[in-house]
């Protein structure tokens, strides 16, 4: 009897905890939006603010994954396969993004590439602006979403092993034919999974292209600056419905993530 | 010589792998390198696939210096003892890596496949995964993919060594068959010695990154070089200086002038053979390896006294000789 209160008292807790604070606000969220009908939610996304907002964030999402992509399996690669000095140094950095605060990525963007930063003067006077414009946002979006291809594609390269690689060398293959035949297909999941988690990461990015964009409305406004001016001027409508947009997106893109590992898991 | 490593030399940080080992293998025979895990043998046929590179010394294939050579144009085929199989592609697909690399044509490629398929007796299985086969069928497609590319020399990396023991014996046979049918100049790696004598024409056997000895395998185990081969190559017993071979014991009844006393401990019963274990007056412990006739005939039981004489035994000197100390007494 005892053991059965507890188990209850846990998946109450479980359950409980799960509710207040993840599905009540979302749908919340979906209540708030419709509050007055489809028309105003459709209309307060449909403005040229918020369809610009939207396609900078896409603007975002394909400039970065496939960077991030390229890059992180380039780096897992040479993690887990060269015996190069250093790597554990490499290895330690990869996580940077994930342990900085995005205000402080973007505040040392500034630093860098801002109007009195390292390169800042020099771009300016190649007429290249970094800081309040889209090359400074997309720069902190790579950052901010640089670790997850590689963190996904490391564990994977390690447990798949060299063996393979090798036969293939031993069979002819040049070092590209054994990449494209041979290891890509064999990290395929991993490295799926990585860029759905980049993609998402991108897609909700805000603290560190907040603090580099200059927030000039319809310019440098992604979709979650866009649902915080929306805020900020009291068009609740419009900052739900643009919430409400970025949640389905987000959405979409974990389902494709559960549809993919079921499909590996058969 | 087909193939042959001249003074190679590996060391990886601390640990020498190899030191100064030289082998040759002539053309299309079948040969072993044998030795305990650690003794250099996987890491020297690795640096004759080109999968390391040696810290010194050369690698020749068919008379050239292949050293510098990267594994790609070798014309070595490797079997991995974990298969290696390709997981995402099918038995076919597997088997036409090679050919698919080189570029062939897709009758070519259909018909060499077909031809291997049959040859490791896969026929029905070209559209499984490697997760779908045992592990002797994925090591069957692992050779013939390795075989497809017509390989100048075959190289096996202890290719049963995952497998269970009745797996084992039937791949030996089977490979022993396909060397005969193919003849391409083979070399496997095993510290299995019976596996090694079972199959191969020459025995290399390997210990501490340096070759004790090369061989015929009957060579090696009659006329070991040293102590190490001696005890490596088959069970020995050791009687102060003397080395000898359980079948090697004589066993009597009554003393002779040369026998020595010993008791019976226990007989162990192993179908056609009987081991006798005993102990000496000194209280050395040894064993005899003999028939169940012989056994019978002897009516031996457990705490008998027997009287014991080697038949042939063998002595090591330091320098590395070998004296046969057979006979002595008549």
């Amino acid at each position: 009897m005892r053991a059965r209160a507890a188990r209850l008292g846990l998946r109450t807790a479980a359950l409980g905890y799960l509710f207040l604070l993840l599905a009540a606000p979302v749908g919340l969220i979906f209540f708030r939006t419709f509050e007055h009908g489809i028309g105003p939610a459709w209309d307060a996304v449909t403005t040229p603010e918020a369809l610009h907002a939207f396609y900078l964030t896409f603007v975002m999402i394909a400039v970065s994954v496939p960077l991030n992509t390229i890059f992180g399996v380039t780096c897992a690669l040479m993690l887990v396969r060269s015996r190069m000095r250093g790597k554990a140094i490499v290895n330690a950095f990869i996580d940077l993004p994930f342990a900085v605060s995005p205000v402080v990525i973007g505040l040392a963007l500034i630093l860098v590439y801002g109007n009195d930063g390292w390169f800042g003067g020099w771009l300016t006077e190649q007429g290249i602006q970094v800081i309040f414009s889209v090359p400074g946002m997309i720069l902190a979006t790579i950052f901010v979403s640089l670790p997850f291809v590689v963190r996904e594609v490391v564990p994977v390269l390690r447990e798949v092993g060299m063996e393979q690689e090798q036969a293939a060398s031993t069979l002819g293959a040049s070092g590209w034919q054994t990449f494209r035949r041979v290891t890509l297909p064999s990290i395929r999941w991993g490295l799926t999974y990585g860029i759905v988690l980049a993609t998402a990461r991108a897609l909700g990015e805000f603290g560190a292209v907040s603090v580099v964009s200059g927030k000039l409305s319809g310019e440098t406004e992604t979709a979650t600056l866009f649902v915080e001016n929306r805020f900020h001027q009291f068009d609740l409508t419009g900052a739900y419905a643009a919430s409400m947009v970025l949640a389905l997106m987000a959405l979409a893109t974990l389902l494709t993530m559960n549809v993919l590992n079921r499909r590996r898991t058969t | 010589m087909a193939i042959a490593a001249e003074n190679v030399s590996k060391q990886f940080e601390d640990f020498v792998a190899l030191d100064q080992v030289s082998i040759s293998v002539p053309e299309g025979s079948l040969t072993a390198l044998l030795g305990p895990s650690g003794s250099g043998k996987s890491t020297l046929l690795r640096v004759i696939a080109g999968l390391e590179v040696p810290d010194a010394g050369r690698v020749m294939i068919n008379g050239v210096d292949a050293t510098a050579i990267r594994p790609q144009e070798r014309g070595v085929g490797f079997v991995f003892q974990h298969y290696a199989a390709f997981k995402h592609m099918t038995v076919w697909n597997n088997i036409a890596f090679g050919l698919s690399i080189r570029k062939r044509s897709k009758q070519e490629i259909s018909a060499r496949v077909g031809e291997l398929l049959e040859l490791v007796h896969l026929e029905g299985f070209a559209d499984r995964y490697p997760d779908q086969l045992s592990g002797g069928q994925r090591q069957r497609m692992a050779l013939a993919r390795a075989l497809a590319v017509e390989p100048k020399v075959l190289l096996l990396d202890e290719p049963f060594g995952a497998l269970d023991a009745r797996v084992r014996k039937d791949l030996r046979v089977w490979l022993r068959r396909l060397h005969d049918e193919v003849h391409v100049t083979t070399i496997f790696v095993t510290h299995d010695q019976e596996e090694a004598m079972d199959v191969a024409e020459q025995i290399v056997v390997m210990n501490d990154g340096r070759v004790e000895q090369t061989g015929e395998p009957r060579e090696i185990y009659e006329q070991p070089a040293n102590e190490f081969v001696m005890s490596f190559i088959g069970p020995v017993n050791r009687l102060g200086d003397e080395f000898i071979r359980p079948h090697d014991f004589e066993l009597r009844l009554e003393p002779n002038g040369s026998t020595e006393e010993a008791m019976i401990e226990r007989i162990v019963h192993l179908g056609f053979e009987v081991r006798v274990e005993f102990s000496l007056r000194d209280g050395t412990q040894a064993w005899a390896q003999m028939t169940r006739a012989e056994a019978d005939q002897l009516e031996l039981h457990d705490g008998q006294i027997v009287f014991v004489r080697p038949d042939t035994s063998k002595v090591f000197t330091g320098d590395g000789t070998a004296t046969d100390a057979s006979d002595e007494a008549g």
